[in-house]
């Protein structure tokens, strides 16, 4: 059921994603919204992951436990990303990433 | 042969002395500290005079000359087969002699700076100082080869440094500890180029390969030469140099002076009795290199003991520091050793030269020392070291006074005091081999009985002086050793030391010469009497000589300007035309390239570092772009 | 047939959906288009066949991380609030790269011929991704399930640490 649709495609469409990503992540203003952007990108190696298992090594279940282990890592990044901009956000009353610029020369 | 593997721990005591005091004195009393360092050094000296009485008479065979022996030796720095350097422990004859000279006079120095430093803030400092300058010493004698001595002569040196400049709070004491160590260190690189030639010629550093008379080493020197003499002339003479300097004899005696103005004690025991002989011991280690293979070397030796021995005895008439007589005494007195083994031969009756020499530096160590640190007590009581600050202190000072007067007599050559006996043999020696030599050694005889009762008339008779409290003697801790080295110089004289130390280690006999000793006998007494006539009450007579011979006083009393002739070669010449040249150099060239360095670290990082604006984006924008080109460049375009 | 259907109704979905996520200018709007990704997401790997990673796909993150951001986008800012964009200049820079980044890897994966296994489709069921969780065997996935363990452990503490307030801190 496969065979209908070439790899490439997955890769292409977890392509777009990934940089429809960096593109938010260069772009927001926002903390939250940058957060986003990097589920996105997170996301989208996903995809990569599970369509290579499925399509070139059917028979086993690296890509699976990729897939998961960074599902985990995503929920804990998450977490404490949360933790911290809820942090900032009390310490400069805002969460716009252009505010948070002390760490400098 | 007799095991003497012990005497390895004559210096080890006062080096672990030094290195207790130094680490831990400052959690002692003072006087703990004291006691410690005094009971080092007196275990040493019980030692050394063991050794001395086992080499000499007990565990020696009569009839036989007495052996050199490496009592102990390891291999240090093993550079390559022919260049290994060793330390040891060598027991002959002079090492013998200046183990007793050294031990005895540290001991005294040690019981009397107990009481001398009382209440001194750096009591333990002093202490752990004076068993380094010991341990120096001691290794400096008991060398076995001329490397070992080297490094143990830069040790001495060291010590030296940090014991004149012991008042460092004192910018003059500073400035004279400064001034010993660079004139000295300058005659050393004499010495260290003296040492390379010797040892490069004869391929050992080892005294007793050096100094065997029919060794290899001396046999196969005497070829090459350059400017007319022959190599081992010129290196026997650099090494003269470095003993030159350490011995203060002329032109590099300018340090010794200045030199007082370390504490008293330091003066009787380094620049008195020790350390400046070191030069003298220096060429009587080496005395059967000097006396077989390089006679033009020894005639050097001879004329620079001579000239320097009237040159300080003029300059001591006319100096009114007390400490500063004695230091021009002291290199008057060097000077008189130094000729005496400059006019020596070599075994036998033709040894006497070194035989006197010898003597004379034991017994000059005695009585020297006893004049340091009578006039430490002196200073003590007055507590200034101007002779016009003093006089007639006779009443107040009764055993410094005697003891005092004891060690004049004895510098002055009066029999039967010791120092009549060593200066006799040394103008016995002189008037067999140089008689201008010896007419010099008449005049410095009679100059020295007359300086040096200018000294002890002005400090305990003349004028009625004033004080602001009524001087007090001494406490017994400081006169004790006062009796103990007057005793010293009364009879050291009677030693049998032309049976005991001689150049090739057999004795001879030796018998007062008295066509020469009496007319110095008469000389020395001539001396004094005019002294007495001018000092012992106040008079108007020193003044009108001086006046007359003006321009000559004035020359010496600012010791013929040698400070300036110094000052000007460095100062005009060497720092004008030599250094400035160099420190511009450095200055601009050297570090203008490291200043430029760092000048454009900095230029770099100021026009770099707005790149660290702490936006997150601008950084990932940076890292995405750049990852896109390496991409770009290295999937693409190679 | 259904099968391509599929897949391109969730591809355009997802590419559709993110542009909405990086581009809206209402913050928990944003929010509800990333959902909607990753729910798209999970239906490519139903298409793919792995039930199982679907259904983690949707709780973890459809049901964990995004409720996690629309809370803390409710905590930290109101709802009517427009978001600020970034200048036009920074926009264009970006969008720049971001082309330049995506053209670069797009031609790097279509120049590439990919073959897929021949091998027949699998046949394993939840119980056999289970078992490889837990083993310890050649195949085995135990320490990489310990290591995340330890590290989501770590994470919720950090979390409680960094956001608690200073005066809890100072107790």
């Amino acid at each position: 059921m496969i065979q209908n649709i070439p790899l490439s495609y997955y890769l292409i469409i977890s392509t777009l994603m990934f940089f429809i990503g960096i593109y938010g992540f260069l772009t927001r203003r926002n903390l939250i919204t940058m957060l986003m952007s990097v589920e996105l990108i997170l996301n989208s190696v996903n995809i990569n992951f599970v369509a290579f298992n499925r399509y070139l090594y059917p028979q086993q279940l690296q890509g699976h436990f990729f897939m998961l282990i960074v599902v985990a890592v995503a929920a804990a990044e998450a977490a404490v990303a949360i933790a911290i901009i809820i942090n900032i956000y009390r310490n400069f009353k805002s969460i716009d990433v252009e505010n948070v610029d002390e760490m400098k020369y | 042969m007799a095991d003497y593997t012990y005497t390895l721990l004559i210096p080890l005591i006062p080096l672990f002395m030094f290195l207790l005091l130094g680490l831990t004195g400052h959690k002692m009393k003072p006087v703990v500290s004291g006691l410690i360092g005094t009971s080092g050094l007196g275990i040493g000296a019980i030692l050394a005079y063991a050794t001395a009485i086992r080499y000499f008479w007990t565990g020696h065979v009569a009839g036989t000359s007495y052996a050199s022996i490496k009592a102990f030796e390891v291999s240090w720095l093993h550079l390559t087969e022919k260049l290994t350097i060793h330390l040891g422990v060598l027991i002959d004859p002079i090492s013998v002699m200046m183990l007793v000279v050294i031990t005895t006079v540290s001991l005294m120095v040690h019981i009397y700076s107990i009481g001398y430093m009382k209440g001194d803030p750096g009591f333990y400092r002093f202490f752990s100082f004076l068993s380094l300058f010991s341990f120096s010493m001691l290794g400096l004698v008991l060398a076995t080869n001329i490397f070992q001595m080297y490094i143990f002569w830069e040790l001495v040196g060291v010590s030296s440094f940090l014991l004149i400049g012991y008042y460092y709070e004192k910018p003059s004491a500073v400035a004279a500890s400064k001034k010993a160590f660079i004139v000295t260190r300058f005659a050393d690189l004499g010495f260290l180029i003296g040492i390379l030639m010797l040892s490069f010629n004869t391929g050992t550093y080892d005294f007793q390969t050096l100094t065997d008379p029919h060794g290899p080493a001396i046999a196969s020197l005497g070829g090459a030469a350059f400017m007319g003499m022959s190599v081992l002339t010129w290196s026997l003479i650099f090494i003269f140099v470095g003993g030159a300097g350490k011995s203060a004899m002329f032109p590099f005696h300018i340090w010794l002076p200045d030199a007082m103005e370390g504490p008293t004690p330091v003066s009787a025991l380094i620049h008195a009795a020790t350390m400046v002989v070191a030069g003298v011991y220096l060429v009587a280690r080496l005395f059967p290199v000097y006396a077989l293979a390089a006679p033009d070397a020894l005639h050097v030796v001879a004329w620079i003991g001579g000239f320097s021995s009237i040159f300080a005895a003029v300059i001591a008439c006319t100096q009114t520091d007390i400490k500063r007589v004695l230091a021009f005494s002291t290199m008057s007195q060097i000077g008189y050793m130094m000729l005496s083994l400059g006019v020596s031969g070599f075994g036998g009756e033709e040894g006497l030269g070194f035989m006197a020499s010898n003597f004379h530096l034991f017994t000059h160590a005695m009585f020297k020392a006893l004049l340091f640190l009578g006039a430490g007590a002196v200073i003590h009581a007055v507590h200034s070291n101007e002779i016009k600050d003093m006089g007639n202190l006779r009443k107040y000072l009764p055993i410094t006074h005697i003891t005092f007067l004891i060690a004049c007599l004895t510098i002055a050559g009066i029999p039967p005091f010791s120092g009549f006996f060593s200066k006799d043999e040394i103008l016995v020696a002189a008037f067999h081999s140089n008689k201008i030599l010896f007419a010099i050694e008449y005049i410095v005889a009679g100059l020295t009985a007359f300086y040096m009762f200018r000294l002890y008339y002005g400090i305990f008779w003349g004028k009625k002086t004033h004080y602001h409290h009524t001087p007090h003697e001494s406490p017994l801790v400081m006169t004790i050793p006062l009796m103990i080295l007057a005793f010293g110089s009364v009879f050291a004289g009677f030693l049998p030391f032309h049976n005991l130390v001689t150049s090739d280690g057999i004795g001879f006999e030796s018998h007062i010469d008295w066509m020469i000793a009496i007319p110095s006998v008469l000389i020395g007494v001539i001396g004094i009497a005019i002294a007495t006539v001018m000092y012992k009450n106040e008079s108007a007579i020193p003044d009108k000589i001086a006046a007359t011979f003006k321009h000559l006083y004035n020359w010496a009393h600012r010791k013929f300007y040698m400070d300036e002739v110094y000052l000007f070669v460095t100062r005009k010449i060497i720092f004008r035309y030599i250094s400035d040249p160099i420190a511009w150099f450095d200055r601009h060239i050297v570090d203008g390239t490291m200043n430029g360095i760092a000048g454009m670290t900095v230029y770099a990082a100021y026009a770099i570092k707005g790149l660290q604006s702490g936006k997150l984006q601008q950084y990932a924008y940076v890292f995405v772009g750049g990852t896109v080109i390496l991409v770009l460049i290295f999937v693409y375009l190679t | 047939m259904l099968n391509q259907v599929m897949f391109f109704l969730f591809g355009a979905m997802i590419v559709i959906f993110s542009l909405l996520t990086v581009t809206s200018r209402k913050i928990l709007r944003a929010a509800v288009f990333l959902l909607f990704v990753l729910i798209s997401t999970a239906g490519l790997y139903f298409a793919l066949n792995y039930n199982f990673l679907a259904a983690v796909q949707l709780t973890v993150y459809a049901g964990g991380i995004v409720v996690l951001i629309i809370f803390s986008i409710l905590l930290t800012s109101h709802v009517s609030e427009r978001a600020v964009m970034a200048p036009l200049k920074q926009s264009l820079l970006s969008a720049l790269a971001t082309v330049a980044g995506a053209t670069l890897t797009l031609m790097t994966i279509l120049r590439f011929t990919f073959v897929p296994s021949s091998a027949a489709d699998p046949h394993f069921n939840i119980t056999d991704v289970g078992n490889a969780l837990v083993s310890y065997n050649r195949d085995g996935y135990a320490l990489p399930f310990e290591v995340v363990s330890v590290l989501l452990l770590a994470a919720m503490i950090g979390a409680i640490v960094v956001a608690k307030k200073e005066k809890m801190l100072k107790k």
